[in-house]
């Protein structure tokens, strides 16, 4: 464990496997906002095939006294089954999906597309004065393509956030 | 979790939903409920028309019933069952749920709701009881299917008593109370997601026996959650405190944890704690928590906090470690395992304890007690409330009742806990972590129906007192001869005392005018009511008070102008205190700019 009197802020990618039920995405919500941590990110979805449990990956920041803190005020909450620091397990994937809708005319158009292409972009709809694409990849690698659609004629975006799984054998599981 | 699997093995006939709960309960203990009806309730309140077995007491307020189950379960170590209507009753329920929420007392909250189909719709006396309640409950739950009401009425007691106790609200809409449905017994297998660690790891036990075993000026800082680890637990805290020569401070939650009248018991720590166990927390070399979640009324200032120390701590809740303090070992476990794992790893541990340094820890701890930080002058006909509470407890004790304290919040709450001597666990109820004013009447009614012929007194303030004055009827009602002992000051003490010492003296709003004639109050709710003016009435008054067996309230008029000491002003650290004039001052901390931002 790193130094717990580290003033250092450190991003920490948090996967929470919980019950499926009413309230319990209110109840995660509310402890960060109850006890002021940050939530850069959060997605969640049931991941069982009974739709039992559910995952959720936040990203937040704080020192390393205030993440454990985070950890342990999750893992405490009764519909919890496991809380895992994925920055801490070891090597993880971590995608972001994104729609961004890009509207424009004449060479703007052939512009968007061009870089859409360098960056892997598909093309989801189209009109004769809009795109969306889709786009996954790192939040860093979707950052960079939406800054350079704004002066193209960037319109609208939305991002889900972060999703994350550990590479290799190990898994997260009730 | 939700139960959302059906044991379909034991589901029997089928019952109301109220007659479910009803049945519930009674497998799970419950003897008695407060509260208070109301329409989405009447199901559950005919249920208990009809049957014998679990008795309903009647409070006055929704509030009072929560802190009622509170002083029933802190005084018993059983779940506190509570049973309020929709809308308004649910939400008077709130802050009697924050205080046990924030003391760790187990309650089960039953809240009406209007019909399953109205919900959203603004009904009448619907309120958003599971969104309000969510921050104050340890869980909470809406139950929307009949099939799933008795496994989650199951579920809700294992929550509330199972790991660091707490409150947990079930929200039941009357179509499922009226509806019919399957009883389930509760179920025997693990729970699905919630199974707090109990028994300590083997290899951090070694570690703490081999810190503590080191030490050569070590201190216990025992807490409430040895309290709520059953008596056993402070009978291994007595054991180990005493093979190993330890000095033993409590928290205003931990005292009765160690016996106060043991020669190894420093008194109370914190903002109003002793000098001797303050300066020994400052001073000490190893500090061994066990059940204390180092709260900032015992720290003071987090970086002056036991600069010097290596610091173990033995908790149940692991986000409890690591959250204000930094320390060494940290040990999650129930307090009585953890005591009894560490007893028996005390003599695998080759190393030996340096007796001598041990000895001479205690002399220095002896030169502080020599301060007697607690000593007060007592002379004339104005009563002294430390004094008043002296008195009280030397005469509770020579009359061999068993003893039941609860107290309201202020100066007097403090004065109980640093002149009344707990020798036992479970015989003190008090409001630490929220500090609510109206806390003790209900509290101590609670531990009167759960011990009938126990001496039960609530030491009160006389603005606190009526915040629940209205449970006078309820102690009149079901005859529970609870005693309030009010230190009369004339003032809300506590905040006059800090305006004294941080506003400049300016008492604004804190002096208690029009106040009720408290005798004649008494006597409305057939109550006897007495007054003592002077010190010469002091013992007559209080003996009388003890014999009566009814409820009683004893004005007792004492100086209005003496301030709760020693004390560590917000902002400062333990050996910075401040001393009762007369005595020399610790370090002499005034308050800081800093410091006033502080609550
Ligand atoms: C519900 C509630 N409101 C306000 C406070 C703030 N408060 C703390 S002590 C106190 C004064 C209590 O006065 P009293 O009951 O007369 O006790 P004393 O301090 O005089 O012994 C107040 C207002 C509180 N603790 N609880
Ligand atoms: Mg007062």
């Amino acid at each position: 464990m790193a130094d717990l009197n580290d003033n250092v802020q450190r991003a920490a990618t948090i996967a929470v496997l919980v019950e499926n039920e009413a309230g319990v995405l209110a109840r995660v919500i509310g402890l960060f906002s109850g006890r002021g941590y940050n939530i850069d990110s959060l997605t969640v979805a049931p991941v069982d095939e009974h739709g039992r449990l559910s995952r959720i990956t936040v990203v937040t920041t704080g020192t390393e006294m205030v993440i454990e803190q985070i950890k342990a005020q999750l893992d405490r909450l009764v519909p919890v089954h496991k809380v895992s620091d994925l920055t801490l397990e070891g090597p993880h994937l971590t995608r972001e999906l994104a729609l961004i809708k890009v509207v424009g005319t004449g060479s703007a158009r052939q512009e968007a597309l061009r870089l859409a292409d360098a960056f892997r972009a598909r093309v989801v709809d189209a009109t004769t004065e809009s795109f969306v694409f889709e786009m996954t990849g790192s939040g860093e690698k979707l950052d960079a393509f939406i800054s350079l659609m704004r002066p193209i004629g960037l319109a609208e975006v939305s991002r889900t956030g972060a999703v994350a799984i550990v590479r290799g054998t190990s898994s997260l599981t009730a | 979790m939700s139960p959302q699997t059906l044991p379909a093995a034991s589901a029997t006939t089928s019952l109301t939903g109220a007659e479910i709960v009803l049945r519930a309960l009674k497998e799970q203990g419950v003897d008695v409920i407060f509260g208070y009806p109301g329409g989405a309730v009447l199901p559950i309140y005919d249920a208990i028309f009809q049957q014998n077995a679990i008795r309903h007491i009647l409070v006055r307020h929704e509030q009072a019933a929560v802190h009622a189950a509170e002083g029933y379960a802190r005084s018993t170590g059983k779940v506190g069952c509570v049973l309020v209507t929709s809308g308004p009753g649910a939400t008077n329920a709130v802050t009697g749920l924050v205080d046990a929420l924030m003391d760790s007392i187990p309650i089960v909250c039953l809240t009406g709701q209007v019909a399953t189909h109205l919900i959203g719709n603004d009904a009448f006396q619907e309120a958003d009881t599971t969104g309000i309640t969510r921050p104050a409950t340890k869980h909470n739950y809406l139950v929307k299917d009949i099939r799933k009401l008795a496994e989650t009425v199951h579920d809700a007691f294992y929550v509330a008593r199972s790991g660091r106790p707490g409150p947990v609200v079930i929200d039941l809409p009357k179509d499922i109370l009226v509806g019919k449905g399957p009883y389930t017994e509760a179920p025997k297998r693990e729970h699905r997601s919630y199974r707090p660690q109990v028994e300590p790891d083997a290899g951090q036990i070694r570690k703490a026996v081999a810190m503590l075993k080191a030490a050569k000026r070590p201190v216990v800082y025992a807490g409430g959650g040895v309290i709520n680890a059953g008596p056993e637990a402070a009978a291994l805290l007595g054991k180990l405190v005493r093979m190993a020569s330890l000095p033993c401070t409590n928290t205003l939650m931990g005292l009765g944890a160690f016996p106060a009248s043991d020669p190894q018991f420093l008194g109370m720590l914190g903002m109003h704690g002793t000098y001797e166990a303050n300066l020994a927390m400052h001073g000490c070399d190893v500090m061994f928590n066990i059940g204390a979640r180092f709260d900032d009324r015992v720290t003071g200032r987090l970086n002056a906090f036991s600069p010097g120390s290596l610091k173990i701590h033995a908790d149940i809740d692991p986000s409890s470690i690591n959250k204000n303090v930094k320390v060494e070992v940290p040990v999650v476990g129930d307090a009585a395992a953890v005591l009894r794992a560490m007893i028996a790893a005390w003599d695998e541990e080759p190393a030996q304890q340096d007796r001598e340094a041990i000895a001479a820890w205690w002399r220095q701890i002896d030169l502080w007690r020599g301060k007697k930080c607690l000593d007060y002058v007592q002379t004339g006909k104005i009563i002294k409330p430390q004094h008043a509470v002296k008195r009280l407890y030397e005469l509770t004790k020579e009359s061999g009742r068993e003893t039941f304290i609860s107290t309201e919040v202020g100066q007097h709450q403090m004065w109980a806990a640093q002149y009344f001597g707990f020798e036992k666990p479970n015989r003190w109820m008090t409001s630490g972590g929220l500090g609510t004013m109206g806390y003790g009447l209900p509290a101590a009614m609670g531990v009167q129906v759960a011990h009938p012929d126990a001496l039960c007194i609530d030491i009160a303030g006389e603005a606190s007192i009526l915040m629940n004055i209205q449970e006078m009827a309820t102690l009149a009602q079901y005859r529970l001869p609870v005693k309030v002992f009010i230190l009369n000051n004339q003032y809300m003490g506590m905040v006059r005392q800090w305006q004294e010492l941080l506003h400049g003296s300016r008492y604004s709003e804190s002096y208690s005018e029009a106040l009720p004639d408290f005798v004649k109050l008494a006597e409305s709710f057939h109550g006897v009511g007495m007054r003592i003016e002077g010190a010469d009435d002091l013992d007559r008054v209080i003996r009388e008070m003890i014999a009566i067996d009814r409820p009683v309230i004893v004005d007792c008029a004492v100086d209005e102008k003496e301030n709760v000491m020693p004390m560590i002003p917000s902002g400062a650290a333990h050996n910075e205190m401040l001393l009762a004039s007369g005595q020399e001052s610790g370090g002499g901390a005034s308050v800081t700019d800093q410091g006033m931002g502080l609550v």
